[in-house]
């Protein structure tokens, strides 16, 4: 059966949602910035304008000022963003339950079944653009077609406030014609392999015998060329509206921080490494989970990064044994010291398991484990009810730059992908 | 600019917010005769989105916004002679 899928995108999100609570700053250059002082000082969003003087995603503060000295910087309020997201979200579901999120910004929405309710897909693709505008002060692309892919395609091929139909008549002119880039899940890496292999139109990758693209990028090959063909059948997955929608299955839970300051000794590192994987082993506890295995994510001041995991005999979700795994991973791989300052540090827990599934034991189990799965949830107690900063370890104390980050509280994770099967 | 205004409002049983009066900030109180659309609407004029109510007030007609938890005008409500 032929499926109606629209892909929504909202234009400029961070950007836009400023100047819709502020409207003295629409029609102007405008970015949405990280802290300076904290070293996050780069554009996260700009506004229509603000593209308009090639200013970048990414870029630093002083670089985009250079390239519009007009410029408005407006720190990231990223509650009042989840307050649009969610009345956006809230809109979409009048149309139809099948609602997957993509991020914050972006969504896909099956109406195949509600279409001739509401005059078909494309009125209320008009009608969602409509009432975005009117109920929000926000604009959309929506890309209509019968596959989630070339829906998304559509979003992307005119943008801001637009629709764009793509049908069995015009995908060939449309998105065939189009560089291979723009197809989902393209990205520099595939799409310089692509070029060497002389495909650069999406039409080239359509028509490549499969067995060249299966040999060159294996299974993901396959996975392209269905893409490109809009053979994609892959469903739209409803989420919740109460978890806001960024609820799916959970593989991992992972933290990072740019620290305020580059890290070149191990004190600070130790500290930063403990903050980290605080946070993360209370949000496995929460979830009700123990990871196998754990792994950080480094970065020089270099900008370099790699990462590196480790996997336990056990699973835990302990803040102690995360912690020192993450440890033992990041003093077996870096001097820590002023030969190659650290700029960012990451800790990620994955290999999930319940904690009702059952764990072997060993005979020579250590009692301290039963302590410190004790300790570790009266420290969650006193967390819930009086904040997360209300009892640190000494170790974070070392280093005030970081005694007033809460970790947990201010980052937020969107789980975002559409391989998750 | 958002002026925020006290508001007397009626609550029904099942959620449904209807305001009846405005109390402006020198102290007098403007009844509300008509509240004739209630909307999600995001306000053109001084930004934000709420529950916007078209309103009429001693034959006027006028936006009053509901963006939990604060009522606010866009600008005066009427000009009294």
């Amino acid at each position: 059966m032929r499926r109606w899928i629209l892909h929504v995108d909202q234009n400029s999100f961070y950007a836009s949602c400023e100047q819709a609570e502020h409207p003295e700053l629409r029609g102007k250059p405008l970015v949405v910035g990280g802290s300076e002082e904290r070293r996050h000082g780069i554009v996260l969003a700009r506004s229509l304008e603000a593209k308009r003087y090639g200013i970048v995603t990414a870029e630093a503060l002083w670089q985009a000022r250079n390239k519009c000295p007009d410029l408005i910087v407006r720190p990231a309020n990223f509650r009042l963003y989840m307050k649009y997201s969610s009345l956006a979200r809230r809109i979409y579901y009048d149309y139809t339950d099948l609602v997957e999120p993509f991020g914050p910004d972006e969504a896909w929405l099956d109406v195949t079944h509600s279409a001739y309710l509401n005059g078909g897909a494309e009125m209320i693709a008009q009608e969602i653009s409509e009432r975005i505008r009117s109920e929000l002060g926000l604009s959309v692309s929506i890309g209509v077609s019968w596959n989630k892919v070339f829906a998304k395609f559509g979003s992307d091929y005119k943008k801001p406030d637009a629709i764009t139909h793509i049908n069995e008549d015009n995908y060939q002119q449309i998105v065939w014609q189009s560089p291979v880039r723009d197809l989902l899940y393209v990205g520099r890496a595939t799409e310089r392999k692509l070029h060497v292999l002389g495909i650069k139109t999406i039409g080239e990758l359509a028509n490549e015998p499969a067995e060249t693209l299966l040999k060159c990028f294996g299974k993901v090959g396959g996975i392209l060329q269905t893409f490109a063909r809009g053979l994609d059948d892959s469903p739209v997955k409803a989420y919740d509206l109460e978890s806001e929608g960024v609820n799916r299955i959970i593989k991992s839970y992972g933290n990072g921080l740019t620290a305020p300051h580059d890290i070149s000794n191990p004190h600070d590192a130790k500290a930063l490494i403990y903050m980290l994987s605080e946070s993360v082993a209370q949000r496995l506890r929460e979830g009700f989970v123990r990871a196998r295995t754990i792994s950080i994510g480094v970065r020089g001041n270099d900008l370099e990064s790699y990462t590196r995991q480790t996997t336990l005999s056990m699973p835990t979700n302990s803040t102690s044994l995360v912690a020192e795994a993450a440890w033992q991973l990041l003093a077996a791989n870096e001097a820590l010291d002023d030969n190659h300052p650290l700029r960012s540090l990451s800790v990620r827990a994955s290999d999930l398991s319940l904690i009702s599934d059952p764990v072997q034991l060993s005979f020579w189990s250590d009692e301290r484990v039963a302590a410190r799965e004790r300790l570790d949830n009266a420290i969650d107690d006193l967390r819930r009810r009086f904040g997360n900063t209300c009892i640190q370890r000494g170790i974070e104390l070392y280093d005030d730059s970081l005694r007033q980050v809460d970790i947990k509280r201010d980052h937020v994770l969107h789980p975002v992908g559409f391989f998750y099967d | 600019m958002k002026r925020y205004v006290q508001v007397i409002a009626s609550h029904s049983e099942d959620g449904q917010v209807t305001p009846l009066a405005i109390k402006w900030e020198d102290g007098r109180t403007f009844d509300i005769d008509y509240v004739k659309e209630a909307r999600r609407a995001t306000s053109l004029k001084v930004g934000g989105t709420g529950i916007r109510y078209l309103v009429t007030v001693s034959g006027k007609d006028t936006y009053l916004f509901y963006e939990n938890p604060k009522w606010f005008v866009e600008e005066k409500v009427v000009e009294m002679p």
